[in-house]
């Protein structure tokens, strides 16, 4: 008995110690696969810095050579090599704000119609539609954009713009010049189209987050559809809403090869929106490869540089405010 | 009916009609943005798109060399930046969930999923064409995999924050280290949720053309050499498209046509994968 005593904690032991073996092997398993996970977490944070550390390390020289006044200067002469970048931020902003000016309305009102009025077997189907227009590469849009919309808006629609607003004070120098087809209003129209997608399946998201108790309270006061809309679900989603606005502010404003094709890359500040002009991201994508010179490759660093810290911006608000909403959803 | 309330029915019904009109414009412009890229894809379409190396300006060819070069590049892409978003994800969503950094991370993840794809160019072109002093497709992967980080990130913390607690809980019960339980039963679960997000990686990084105009360059011969510049479809779509030669333009919209087609199958296998967990 005292044998059988002996030999089964000898055994225990042994098992014991096989035991602790396994579990230590699991400790370190578990300890190594933490920290994998955790320095991946910790490079995501890295690359941002690299990003912003590399893009102002390259654009250093253009910015101590040019100083401010690379932000207001309009010269891009790569022979005598100055440079500014006003032409490109103009171009930036006017087509960004130009394209929301177009589809936040029409995107607005498709989010209306796919949460409001659609019969409900097509809501899928549709929804997925506009959503697979969110899916398709810029390129296609540029290629598009060059071979199909320009033709037409140089034949129909820009002719008839300039010859409408001929005799309106002010208009007449917006919508002024013979007509390019391509130029600044094409590029803002592709920019549209771009970015409907987007806002549309944005606001249809926050729409769906309104109760629909406040809705019904509503109608059964008696208010029509577009009263319900304007003052219950617009005031509710409208943290949202301009969140919603803000993210495709920032797709448009970094977007590239679609503006590229028809933006017809002149660094100049037309008074009229059909001429040609240039975008930050349509000048880097156009001159990068062929820059010569140092100075000419730090000048375009830079504009990225610039273009980076816009849409960091306009990015961080725009996630700040559906956070919010995103908050007010949980409670 | 007092014209008070008509006039109130008729505004409602003008908003109305717009919001009808709005959505027929949407419709409208995504049914010709296909029909003009499937027509004039379809009419330069040829077996020898497949077999035939980019031709020089004014003579037939294919795009062979783009097509091999954009799957090369895709797939490397792939091989890097997956893993990495893969691991940063379950570590927001497993270990460090309520961690100030899990917070931090997401937020700046946020940032770069929208942030411009050519500032990423601008960046591999520092990080590596600068050094090694010659454009080559390993920087273009690079490129092509900082792009899939951010969407692979997010979607496998989206996905293992959906996997139930009692899962992890029972596995826990049974002994299992953490990292085990991670690794069989979290990621099982949670498995058709984490090929949606590699395929939507895949999608969006295949059609992308920016970073890859300074960091893979472009190459009109065949290449398999990960260390010299290598053709694209983006990118010759982009060359080919804004040349004056009929020979070249008809090549573009064919490109444009095969890389919309991957696009959509792969964003529309996305989809039906994702719905079929949500349906179980």
């Amino acid at each position: 008995m005292s044998e059988a005593t002996l030999s089964s904690v000898a055994g225990s032991a042994v098992v014991n110690a096989g035991r602790q073996k396994a579990l230590r092997r699991f400790e370190i398993g578990d300890r190594i696969f933490r920290v994998a996970t955790r320095s991946s977490a910790i490079a995501v944070l890295v690359l941002l810095g690299g990003v912003i550390v590399s893009l102002v390390q390259g654009a250093s020289p253009a910015l101590s050579k040019f100083g401010f006044g690379f932000l207001i200067s309009d010269a891009w002469n790569p022979v005598t090599e100055k440079f500014g970048a006003a032409p490109a931020i103009y171009g930036t902003l006017v087509t960004s704000f130009i394209a929301l000016l177009i589809a936040a309305p029409v995107g607005f009102g498709i989010a209306v119609f796919l949460t409001e009025l659609c019969p409900y077997k097509l809501r899928r189907p549709i929804g997925i539609a506009v959503e697979l227009l969110a899916g398709i590469p810029s390129i296609i849009y540029g290629i598009w954009g060059m071979f199909v919309l320009a033709p037409f808006l140089q034949a129909h629609v820009q002719p008839a713009l300039i010859a409408t607003f001929a005799d309106v004070p002010g208009l007449n120098r917006l919508f002024a010049g013979p007509p390019y087809g391509i130029g600044v209003l094409t590029a803002s129209f592709i920019l549209a189209i771009m970015i409907l997608p987007l806002i549309s399946s944005i606001s249809r998201d926050v729409f769906d987050t309104v109760p629909h108790v406040l809705k019904e309270a509503a109608f059964g006061i008696g208010c029509t559809r577009w009263e319900v809309i304007r003052s219950i679900v617009a005031p509710y989603a409208g943290v949202g809403l301009v969140g919603g606005v803000m993210l495709a502010l920032g797709r448009a404003l970094g977007e590239t090869m679609a503006v590229t094709f028809v933006i017809g890359n002149a660094h100049k500040i037309h008074a009229s929106i059909l001429g040609p002009g240039t975008t930050i991201s349509a000048t880097i994508a156009n001159e990068f490869t062929e820059a010569d010179g140092a100075i000419y490759t730090s000048s375009l660093i830079a504009l990225g540089l610039l273009l980076f810290l816009i849409t960091f911006i306009v990015l961080a608000i725009s996630r700040l405010m559906l956070m919010r909403l995103e908050g007010k959803g949980a409670r | 009916m007092s014209r008070l309330q008509a006039s109130r029915k008729a505004r409602s019904a003008i908003v109305m009609g717009l919001c009808y009109a709005s959505a027929g414009l949407g419709l409208l412009a995504l049914a010709l943005i296909l029909g003009t890229l499937v027509w004039n894809g379809f009419s330069g379409f040829s077996l020898s798109v497949f077999t035939r190396m980019t031709p020089p300006p004014g003579s037939a060819g294919g795009l062979l060399n783009a097509i091999a070069g954009s799957l090369i590049m895709t797939f490397f892409g792939v091989l890097i930046g997956a893993p990495l978003g893969v691991f940063a994800g379950t570590y927001m969503a497993e270990y460090g969930r309520d961690t100030h950094l899990t917070t931090v991370v997401r937020f700046i993840n946020d940032v770069l999923l929208s942030a411009p794809s050519i500032v990423i160019g601008l960046f591999v072109y520092e990080i590596a064409v600068v050094p090694m002093g010659h454009f080559s497709a390993i920087a273009g992967s690079i490129a092509l995999a900082l792009l899939v980080v951010p969407v692979v990130v997010r979607t496998t913390e989206d996905m293992l924050n959906l996997v139930p607690g009692t899962l992890r809980e029972a596995a826990t019960a049974l002994g299992l280290p953490r990292a085990m339980v991670i690794r069989h039963v979290a990621y099982k679960a949670a498995r058709s949720g984490l090929i949606t997000g590699l395929l939507l990686a895949i999608a969006r990084i295949s059609g992308e053309t920016a970073p890859l105009l300074f960091t893979s360059l472009n190459n009109q011969f065949w290449s398999s050499n990960l260390n010299a510049p290598m053709a694209s479809l983006p990118a010759v779509i982009f060359q080919f498209a804004m040349s004056p030669y009929k020979e070249w333009q008809a090549l573009a919209w064919v490109g444009a046509l095969l890389i919309t087609f991957a696009v959509l199958t792969l964003s529309i296998a996305a989809r039906v994968l994702g719905s079929q967990r949500t349906s179980q």
